[in-house]
Parts: structure tokens; sequence; C-alpha cells
């Protein structure tokens, strides 16, 4: 059964906060209609998954992964290459905005 | 059409040689590319220096000396794929400037085998799409009919091949997204089972289902390539084992099931009647076709579109503006976020990361997210109940043939697209993609495609079936 989910301008603009994307009114527009179509959509879901009382969400199967507790490249072997890619530096340190404001 | 096995048997009788080949290859490129746009950038010289050193070493070669089984075959590499020194760009504005500072694994090791790597294909942004039109740069053209679509979101690599501009390509398969443009552009392209290939290097898109393949001439060249980068890698902890899953033996003859009900009014009646036409010459050929209820794996693009974009939310989160790629202004922190993912990323995307942080916010996440994972162990279940009595599922790659470009503008009729292949990523197991002749559209003759689904870790039984079933159809060149 398909259920109609619409999405209103508040909560596409609460998805924009959350996902730290600014977005236009143009935009906001847009994604109220596609949005609100692709949700209606999926929510098929509950009725495929059913009303299974054993069916706990688990994803995928489960192993441990470890690895030797060993240094695994040499000292400054990337630090060039990646400081070249940061949009700000200053000397060997990426700089960032402050976040603390001073009285 | 080359094929890579053609291309070493030639190297090794001396008929022709690395540079005179990837000479050839880059002239085909400077004289069509331009209206196809397979490629986002060509590594010219490095292309041509590497076929020097490989021409060298094939000239010096000891009569019994064992070569490097990639020697001097060039390749194009997917554009979200990391090569050391070359830019990494996923067609995004995102990271247009960014510098691979790395290999990937299954780069180090093509190179490693003697692969030679012509040039990045270009794609949908981020791998985001099944058309190649949302690559930030520009849109490629199938070469069969260039006003149509290659598929994607690997159409670059898959235009590149069928436009003869390189033996083969590598893609990601993230819902389908080697196996459609293989199936749009006359190719085989196959996704191994989950966790066979390396994703280190690999951008990630959504990181339950991603897996590298590649997209060739024929079942031969794909197995060749797969072997090569295939295998485990203490850099992806989701590679698994040759013993992480009971041997899948390869037969003589296989039964193929079909989902006859998965075969609505939605598949194209030609893409239908070449299909069951194929169903006709298996059955012909000695193997056995049977008929099959697959409920749960017809429902899977739901689930796939909660899950995946899901993962999109949270794998495209260190795009922000703050250690590497694009950033944009702002007067504080949080506006330097907003801003620069508000310009550094395409429609596409946000609407995928939109619809993550929905099916992941509180009050939500366990009627999406749980539902969805719920209904995607039902499926699991269904296949290892249905692989008891089949070797093979048999499913077209998508319900049509290539559309024109621009043609899709709805998201959700596009994302219908990925119906047969998506279920492939959910549950993990390998699929791979054979033409299936061509199709009349517009005086033009269009590609299509033929899905076989195997159990996990069955990707050789793929293999051995594309060999005795499609390769065994070609002529030899």
């Amino acid at each position: 059964m398909l259920i109609c989910h619409h999405m209103n301008r508040d909560e596409i603009l609460h998805l924009g906060e959350l996902s730290r994307i600014a977005l236009t009114d143009q935009e906001v527009s847009t994604l109220e209609t596609e949005l609100s179509a692709i949700v209606s959509y999926v929510s098929t879901v509950t009725d495929i998954a059913g009303d299974d009382a054993d069916a706990t969400p688990q994803v995928g199967a489960r192993y441990n992964v470890l690895r030797p507790d060993v240094v695994t490249n040499e000292p400054d072997q990337y630090t060039q290459a990646m400081l070249q890619e940061m949009p700000k530096t200053r000397g060997r340190q990426l700089q960032v905005k402050r976040i603390l404001k001073t009285n | 059409m080359n094929t890579i096995t053609a291309l070493i048997t030639a190297y090794k009788t001396g008929e022709t040689t690395p540079t005179a080949v990837v000479s050839a290859y880059l002239d085909v490129i400077a004289a069509v590319d331009s209206g196809i746009n397979a490629f986002l950038a060509v590594y010219k010289d490095e292309a041509l220096a590497a076929a020097a050193t490989a021409t060298k070493r094939y000239a010096t070669a000891a009569p019994d000396e064992v070569l490097p089984p990639l020697l001097g075959i060039p390749l194009a590499i997917k554009n979200n794929i990391l090569i050391e020194g070359q830019l990494a760009t996923a067609a995004s504005k995102m990271l247009e400037n960014y510098t691979a500072t790395y290999d990937a694994t299954i780069i180090q090791r093509l190179r490693d085998a003697g692969a030679i790597f012509i040039g990045a294909a270009n794609l949908d942004e981020f791998a985001m799409g099944g058309s190649t039109e949302n690559s930030a740069f520009r849109a490629t053209h199938n070469p069969h009919d260039l006003d149509r679509v290659p598929g994607g979101s690997s159409g670059g690599s898959a235009a590149a091949v069928a436009a003869d501009m390189v033996p083969a390509a590598i893609g990601t398969d993230t819902g389908g997204s080697v196996r459609q443009p293989a199936s749009f552009c006359g190719l085989v392209g196959f996704k191994p089972t989950y966790g066979a290939v390396s994703r280190y290097g690999l951008m990630a898109m959504g990181s339950s289902l991603d897996q590298a393949g590649p997209l060739t001439n024929t079942t031969a060249d794909a197995k060749l390539l797969h072997d090569i980068m295939s295998g485990l890698d203490p850099m992806d902890a989701t590679t698994i084992a040759p013993d992480t899953y009971p041997t899948v033996e390869t037969k003589d003859t296989y039964t193929f099931g079909v989902p006859r009900s998965f075969l609505t009014e939605d598949v194209d009646a030609d893409v239908l009647a070449a299909f069951d036409a194929h169903v006709e010459s298996l059955k012909a050929a000695g193997h056995t076709v049977v008929d099959i209820d697959l409920p749960m794996f017809e429902a899977g693009l739901a689930a796939y579109y909660i899950v995946m974009p899901a993962e999109v939310s949270s794998n495209l989160a260190r795009y922000d503006g703050i250690r590497y790629g694009f950033s944009a202004s702002g007067d504080d922190l949080l506006d330097v976020y907003k801003n620069t993912r508000a310009q550094g990323f395409g429609a596409e995307v946000k609407r995928r990361i939109l619809l993550g942080t929905h099916v992941l916010s509180a009050g939500y996440y366990d009627a999406y997210y749980g539902k969805a994972e719920i209904v995607r162990r039902k499926m699991r279940a269904e296949l290892d109940q249905t692989f008891k009595t089949v070797d093979i599922i048999l499913t077209p790659t998508a319900p049509t043939p290539a559309f024109k470009l621009g043609e899709q503008s709805d998201p959700l009729a596009m994302y219908r697209q990925d119906i047969f292949t998506v279920p492939v990523n959910l549950t993990g197991v390998p699929a791979i993609s054979f033409p299936l002749g061509t199709v009349d559209r517009d005086g033009k003759a269009l590609p299509i495609g033929v899905q076989y689904i195997a159990p996990h870790a069955g990707d050789e039984r793929l293999f051995d079936a594309g060999v005795k079933i499609y390769d065994s159809s070609l002529s030899p060149k």
C-alpha cells in the first residue's frame, strides 16, 4: 500500500540544517515534490518487512577483523602530499575557523 | 573489437607492441572522444612512457620468462578510484582539484600486473546515477547512438570500451553501476561477491554495497582482470578469505531460474523477447531453465533507496571544506560547512544526502532503515533457499535499452532502471551482464543485456558460464 508522505518546507529546511547544506528557495520547492514522492515509495518497506516479531534489524554478517598493532607507514610519508590538499594551512598544520568566542 | 587476451598474444609473438597499441588507442581517443566525453583526463605522457617500458620488456624477455599478466594493456579507470598523483574528482566540483595521495589497492595490483592507465573515465557525480548525466563536468554519450546515454554511473568506462578507445575499463557498482552501462553499451560487466575486491582507495558511496568490477568485451577478459584485483587486503577489513563462503562448483550444464512474475509490463517488449529467445537458446544448449518465485527480491528497490542514501549521507559527511577538496567561505564554521556543501555538490547528491538524513533521523530510523535491513535479511534467506534448486538466476540487466539524454527527468523513474540490479548488491551475491544482441530504435541498433546471478563466492561459476555461453558465441577475431 502506497501511503502519501508529504514533506513540507520546514521539514526540508530542517534536513538541510542536519545535512549541513544551505538550500535555496528554488531547491526547497523542488525537493518538497521529489522527496515526498521518494519517501512515499520507500515507505512500502514497512509492508514488505511485515510484523515479524523475531525480525530485529541487523546490518550484515558480523565477525571480528584484527590486524597486528604495528605502525604501517613511515613518519612524514604522506605529510607533504596531504598538506598540499588542505584548503588552508599554517606550516605543517591545518588551519580552521575559531569555534569559541572571546569576550 | 580488441580483447586483452588477443593483445597479450600479439605482444608475445611480436606481431605488435605496447607502444604501437597505446599510440593507436590515443589516436582513437583524440579522434572520437570530443563527441562522446568518456574521459575526464587522458594520461598521454605517462601512458606512452609506460608503453615504451613494456615494449622494451617484451623485446628483451627470455623465451621462458614469465611476464606480468597485463604487461602493456591500457585501461580506463573510473575517476572515483585513486591513482597516486592524478586528479581524483568523482566528477564533482567538490573534488575538482583534488590530487590522490596514494594508489587504491586495485590500482596497485593492476600496476604490478603491468597495466597502463590511459585515462580517467567520466561518471555520475560520486557514482550516483544511471546515465552519467549527473557528472558535474559533462555528460557522456553512448557510442551506439550519440543522442542516448551510456548508462551509469560507470558510463565513461563503458563508453570508452564500446568506442574502442581502450580494450577494457574498471568501474564501481553500488546498485548496478557496472552492469547497467555494460548492458547499454554492449559489453560484459561484472559485479563481484561483496568483499571479493578491496575498496581501499575507492570513494565510498554505500559501504555495505560497493564493489569494483571490470567492463570488457569478453568474459575471459573480465575474469583476467577480476582475478588480479580480488583477494584479501589488510587495508580493507571487509575483504573476504577464500573460505569465507562454501565452495560454489562449476558444472558442464547449469540450472537457470527465471523469476517470471518479476518480468512485468515495466520491461520493454523487445527486451523481453530477446530475453525469452536467450532462455530458449540455453535450453537448446542442454541447460535447464525453470521458473522461480522471488517475492522479496522483487521488493528490493524500496529497501535499496533507504539503505543506499543512509550510507551516502554518512559517507559524504567528510566533504565539509575543512581537510581537503573544495572550501567555500563563511562567517563561522557552520556557514563554511553549509556553503561548501551547497556549492560543491550537485542536485542528485544533495537529494540522496537529504533522503539519507531523513531515514536515519530520530523517530524515522525504525520505520525506514530498520525495516529495510529486515527486508534485506529476508532477501538473503530467500536467495539461500532458491540456490538450493538453481545454479544461476537469470533476469534482464535493465528493463529498457539506453534512453535519450534528458529523457528521464523524474528521479523516481530513473531509480526504477535499477530494479533488476539492486537486489544483487543488497544481498552481496555476484552478478554479470552479457550482451544480448540489439534492438532497433530510431534506425539505430541499441545493445541490451542479460544478467546472471550466482550464490555468494560463485564468481567463478559466472565466468565459467560466460565463457561457455557468451564467449563461445563470438566469432574469432
